[in-house]
């Protein structure tokens, strides 16, 4: 089944705030093996003139990613997700994320297309500090394999 | 904080240190915990198997993780970074061994921007095969 192309330009409500946790950056810094002393030693981050630790650059798809749940799950859109895979990723930083910033993040489709038999779907999140302003914009395609059309094989 | 490297210390070429990033089990597990991404084919062969995959693979992000990871050490400061970019071209089947999927990323400097600015082109390749197709960054250097 092909997406709702008159889905393109929806925006989804804000999600939740998160909270940057500062174990969590830890945790998330350990689990790459990133051992930048931003990410897991408080005073090396402070000195650097951070006001906690600083989250590795794909942090920001953890937060984002769920928030891309409302698009992705939109009963309008017609996506099968057993059928999804991740095709592309992009981040625009604006700052890094920092432990304790409560952030919240609004998804948007900005685009959906077929290549090859397969459906593209493009999700923009951004990740909004309290006052509304851009940390960090995620894009995101989405790829539903062999749904576009009878070209699938 | 400012980029450990010099916008004037590098030409369209440079490149920077190369490594080998070895992916386990283990180490899926751990990203799927920390990232909260629990998705069935990064854990469980059964299923990934039964949809199409030759075994468990590797999250992507995980892929990207280790390519923003070999940016990072290069310029120190992760607020340096002002884009970074991948397509997902080919899965990387992670066994259920010790010796793992062995994943070989480099990177070198594409282009001289404007503002001290350089974008890097990053490589990941797995069994001779190109598992990041375009991945990019731009990085804001000192």
């Amino acid at each position: 089944m092909a997406l709702n192309p008159d889905l393109v330009g929806r925006q989804y409500p804000p999600s939740p705030v998160y909270v940057v946790g500062r174990e969590k950056v830890r945790e998330f810094a350990a689990a790459i093996n990133d051992t930048n002393p931003l990410s897991t030693d408080l005073d090396a981050a402070r000195a650097a003139g951070f006001a906690d630790l600083v989250a590795p650059p794909t942090f920001a798809f953890v937060i984002t990613h769920v928030a891309m749940g409302n698009a992705m799950f939109d009963p309008d859109l017609g996506l099968d997700y057993t059928r999804v895979v991740h095709g592309e990723q992009r981040f625009e930083y604006h700052r890094p994320l920092v432990a304790g910033d409560e952030v919240t993040v609004v998804a948007m489709i900005t685009s959906i297309r077929a290549a090859a038999g397969n459906d593209m779907l493009t999700l923009r999140s951004d990740v909004l500090d309290p006052a509304g302003d851009v940390i960090v914009s995620t894009h995101s395609v989405i790829v539903a394999r062999g749904t576009g059309s009878k070209e699938a094989a | 904080m400012t980029a450990a490297i010099s916008f004037d210390a590098v030409e369209v070429g440079t490149a920077l240190p190369d490594r080998d990033v070895t992916i386990t089990r283990v180490d899926l597990i751990r990203y799927a915990g920390a990232s909260g991404d629990f998705n069935v084919i990064h854990w469980n062969r059964r299923i990934a198997t039964a949809v199409g995959l030759p075994d468990v693979i590797a999250h992507g992000m995980y892929t990207m993780a280790q390519a923003g990871r070999l940016v990072t050490d290069w310029i120190q400061d992760p607020s340096a970074l002002v884009e970074f970019g991948v397509r997902f071209t080919r899965p990387v089947p992670v066994p259920d061994d010790d010796a793992g999927a062995i994943v070989r990323y480099s990177a070198l400097v594409a282009e001289k921007l404007p503002d001290r600015r350089v974008r890097l082109d990053i490589k990941a390749v797995h069994a001779d095969a190109t598992v990041l197709g375009r991945a990019s960054a731009v990085v804001q250097l000192a």
